[in-house]
C-alpha cells in the first residue's frame, strides 16, 4: 500500500516537473497567436478610419483611390482629377470641419437633422468634389459615389516609404523606413563591436595570463548587466553631443549615435561566445601548429580562428540579433524620424522604437495598434531566423 | 624577426582594445556614479516625488521595482528551477528534449519589446489585469525563466554523477536523491541565476512600458492590480519626455545611481558566488 502511495507521489511531482518544463514552449507558441491575431488584421482593415468614407460625385470617372494618392490629395500634392487618372478638374477637398464655411447653424438644424441633406446638395453642385465625413450622416439616396479604398497590402507594408500612421484620413504604413532604419543601426554597431569583440576574445583566450583574466571576465560580464536605459542615458549626455560637435551637425540625435551604444552594448555576447568557442579549440592543433615553427600569432591567425570560425560566426550573429532587438538604448539616442536613411549622421527609427513610442497612444484595437503588432511580428521573425541560424551553425560544427 | 614583429605588435593592440572596453564600461560608471552620488540622500531614497519630478525623492520607484522583482520571481524561480530539474534528470536525449531546448533559446532571444507587446495583449487586455503589478510580473517572469532554467540544468549538469548513483545505491528513489542531495549541491548556482535574473528585471523598460509603468504617482501600491512606477521606466521619461528636462536632470542622475548600484551590486554578487563556489566544488 505504500509502495503504491510513493509511486503515485513520484508520478505526481514528475506531472509537476512536466507541466513546468512546458511554460516556456507554451510562451513561444502564445506569443506566436497573440502578436499574429492582434497584428495580422491590418491587412484586411482599410486604411481610412473606422466609419469614416470618401466619397465623389457619381459623374466623375474616378472610382479607386490608392491610400498614397488620398494623402497626397490632402497634403495639397495632387491637386487635380487628372493626376489621378480623372478628368482636368481641380479637386474640391471638402470634410466634415469645413461644413460651417458653407452653411450656417440655422441651416443645419440644432441636432445637424437638416446635415445630410445638405451634403447631398454639395455633392450635386460640385461636381470635382471629394468629401470625406462619417458614415452615419449618409443621406437617403444620396448623390455621390463611395469610393472603395484598398486595403493595406503586404507589398504596400514592406515597400512603403512612409510611416504616418495617424494621418487622416488615409494613414500610411509603410514600413520600409524603419526595417532600413533598423538594419543601418545595427550594421553599424557591428561594424564596431564586431572587430573589437574578436580581438578582446582572442585576448582573452589566448593572450592574458590567467590572473588578469579572472579579473577581466566579470567586468565584461559586468557591462552586459548594465541596464539598457543606463547605456541610453550615457549615449545621450555623452555620445550625442560629441556627435553634434564632431561633425558639426545640428542635432546629435543619429544612426551613428545609436550604432555606438548598440556596438557597446552587443561587445559581451560577441567576446563570452567567440572566447568559448577560440578556447573550445583541441590543444593538442594549437601545439602542432607550434612544433612546426609557428608562432603563437600564426597559430591563432590559421588554426585557431578558422577552427572557431562557426562559433565565432554565432557570436556575431547572436550580436546582430541583440542589437536588432535593442530598445530602450536605441529609442533614447537615434531621434525617432520614420524617414528613409540616407547618412549616418542623420536621425533614423528603428522597428523596436517606433513599437516603444507609439504602442501608448494607439487607441486598442484600432489600426495603428494592428500596425504596431504586425511590426512586432515582423521583429518576432527576424530574432526567430537569427536564433535558428545560430542553433544551425552550431549544430553543424559539431 | 619579422615574424615576432607582427605579433608582438597584434598582442599589444588587442591589449589596448581589452583596456579600452574595460575603459567604456569605467567610464559610463563614472559618470552615472560621480553626478549622482550629489543627488542621493537618505531623503531621496525615502520620500515622495513632488512638483512633477523636480524635487522630493523616488521612494515609489524603488518600491514598485521591488514589487516587480517580488512578483516575477515568485512565479519564474519555481516554474524555472523545476523545469531545468525535468529537462537534466527526467528528459532524456531526445526530439522532445530537442524541441524544449530550441523553445528556450526561443524564448531566451525574443526582443524585451515583444515581451512587452504580448504582456500587454495578453496580461493586460485579454485577461483583463488592466496595468498592474501582475501584469507587469508575469510578463517579466516570462523573460527570464530561460535564464533560470538554463542556469538550473548547468548547476545540475555540475554535480557529479558519483553522488546520484551513490544515493540511489542506498535505495533512494529518483524524487528523494533530487530533494536531498541534487538541489541542495546545485543550490549556490541555482542562486546565481537567480540573482542575475533579478538584476535584468530591475533594468528592464520596454517590457513594462505598457504593462505596469507609470510616471509621476506619488503613492505606494496597495494591491497588485496597482500600478507602479520603476526606476528604469522614470529614468527614461526624465531623461526623453519630461517636460522641463533641464529641472528634473538630477533627479535623473539619482534614479540612475540608485538602478546602476543596485545592478553593480547584483552581478558582482551573482559573479563572486559563481566562482566561489565553483572553486569550492573543485
Amino acid at each position: 500500500m505504500r509502495k503504491k502511495i510513493r509511486k503515485y507521489y513520484e508520478k505526481f511531482v514528475e506531472g509537476i516537473l512536466f507541466t513546468s518544463s512546458t511554460i516556456t514552449s507554451l510562451a513561444v507558441i502564445f506569443i506566436i497567436i497573440f502578436l499574429f491575431s492582434e497584428g495580422i488584421g491590418l491587412f484586411t482593415s482599410s486604411p481610412v478610419e473606422k466609419g469614416s468614407a470618401l466619397y465623389v460625385n457619381s459623374n466623375n470617372p474616378v472610382k479607386k483611390l490608392r491610400s498614397e494618392q488620398i494623402k497626397k490629395i490632402f497634403n495639397g500634392e495632387i491637386m487635380t482629377w487628372k493626376e489621378v487618372g480623372g478628368t482636368n478638374d481641380s479637386i474640391f477637398l471638402f470634410s466634415m470641419d469645413d461644413i460651417s464655411k458653407y452653411y450656417t447653424e440655422a441651416d443645419l438644424g440644432s441636432e445637424f437633422e437638416n446635415l445630410p441633406q445638405k451634403l447631398n446638395e454639395m455633392v450635386v453642385k460640385h461636381p470635382n468634389i471629394l468629401m470625406f465625413f462619417s458614415e452615419k450622416y449618409i443621406p437617403v439616396n444620396f448623390k455621390g459615389t463611395r469610393l472603395p479604398i484598398r486595403n493595406v497590402t503586404l507589398t504596400g507594408f514592406f515597400g512603403g516609404k512612409e510611416w504616418y500612421p495617424t494621418t487622416q484620413p488615409a494613414a500610411q504604413f509603410g514600413i520600409l523606413p524603419l526595417i532600413l532604419g533598423t538594419i543601418w543601426v545595427s550594421l553599424g554597431a557591428i561594424l564596431i563591436a564586431f572587430p573589437l569583440g574578436i580581438a578582446t576574445a582572442i585576448y582573452l583566450a589566448e593572450v592574458a595570463s590567467p590572473r588578469l583574466r579572472f579579473f577581466l571576465k566579470p567586468l565584461i560580464e559586468l557591462l552586459a548587466g548594465i541596464p539598457s536605459v543606463i547605456f541610453g542615458f550615457f549615449g545621450l549626455i555623452i555620445v550625442v553631443p560629441l556627435i553634434q560637435k564632431i561633425f558639426a551637425i545640428p542635432v546629435g540625435e543619429t544612426a551613428l549615435a545609436g550604432s555606438i551604444i548598440l556596438g557597446i552594448m552587443a561587445l559581451p555576447t560577441i567576446i563570452t561566445i567567440s572566447e568559448d568557442a577560440i578556447k573550445a579549440v583541441p590543444r593538442s592543433m594549437q601545439e602542432a601548429s607550434m612544433a612546426l615553427g609557428a608562432n603563437q600569432w600564426q597559430t591563432i591567425v590559421r588554426v585557431v580562428i578558422p577552427y572557431a570560425k562557426s562559433g565565432i560566426t554565432a557570436a556575431t550573429i547572436l550580436g546582430i540579433g541583440r542589437a536588432i532587438g535593442e530598445t530602450m538604448a536605441v529609442l533614447m539616442v537615434t531621434g525617432n524620424a520614420a524617414i528613409m536613411p540616407h547618412t549616418m549622421l542623420q536621425p533614423v527609427r528603428t522597428i523596436p522604437a517606433t513599437i516603444a513610442a507609439e504602442l501608448g497612444e494607439a487607441s486598442y484595437g484600432g489600426l495603428h495598434f494592428k500596425a504596431l503588432f504586425a511590426l512586432g511580428i515582423v521583429l518576432f521573425l527576424i530574432t526567430l531566423i537569427v536564433n535558428t541560424s545560430v542553433e544551425f551553425i552550431r549544430d553543424k560544427s559539431k | 624577426m619579422k615574424k615576432n614583429t607582427k605579433q608582438a605588435i597584434a598582442f599589444n593592440l588587442f591589449r589596448l582594445i581589452s583596456i579600452i572596453i574595460i575603459g567604456i564600461l569605467f567610464l559610463i560608471l563614472y559618470f552615472i556614479i560621480i553626478r549622482g552620488i550629489k543627488v542621493v540622500n537618505w531623503e531621496f531614497l525615502t520620500t515622495m516625488p513632488k512638483d512633477g519630478m523636480k524635487g522630493g525623492g523616488i521612494l515609489p520607484a524603488i518600491v514598485g521595482t521591488m514589487c516587480l522583482i517580488a512578483g516575477s520571481m515568485i512565479f519564474a524561480f519555481p516554474v524555472g528551477v523545476l523545469s531545468g530539474i525535468y529537462l537534466n534528470e527526467y528528459l532524456k536525449e531526445s526530439k522532445l528534449k530537442k524541441f524544449m531546448r530550441l523553445m528556450t533559446n526561443n524564448l531566451a532571444g525574443v526582443p524585451s519589446i515583444v515581451f512587452g507587446l504580448f504582456g500587454m495583449a495578453l496580461f493586460v487586455n485579454k485577461l483583463g489585469f488592466g496595468d498592474s503589478i501582475i501584469a507587469g510580473s508575469l510578463t517579466l517572469g516570462l523573460m527570464v525563466l530561460p535564464v533560470i532554467i538554463r542556469t538550473t540544468e548547468e548547476a545540475l549538469k555540475s554535480v557529479d554523477d558519483s553522488l546520484r548513483f551513490g544515493s540511489f545505491a542506498l535505495g533512494a528513489s529518483k524524487i528523494q536523491t533530487i530533494r536531498r542531495i541534487l538541489v541542495p549541491t546545485a543550490f549556490p548556482n541555482i542562486l546565481t541565476g537567480m540573482i542575475l535574473s533579478i538584476s535584468r528585471v530591475s533594468g528592464e523598460t520596454a517590457p513594462i512600458l505598457f504593462t505596469v509603468a507609470a510616471y509621476f504617482l506619488p503613492k505606494l501600491p496597495t494591491s497588485i492590480f496597482d500600478q507602479v512606477m520603476a526606476l528604469p521606466y522614470n529614468l527614461y521619461v526624465l531623461v526623453t519626455s519630461g517636460t522641463d528636462i533641464e529641472a528634473t536632470r538630477p533627479m535623473a542622475y539619482g534614479t540612475a545611481f540608485v538602478l546602476v548600484v543596485m545592478v553593480l551590486i547584483l552581478n558582482l554578487t551573482a559573479s563572486f558566488m559563481r566562482n566561489y563556489f565553483t572553486n569550492k566544488n573543485k
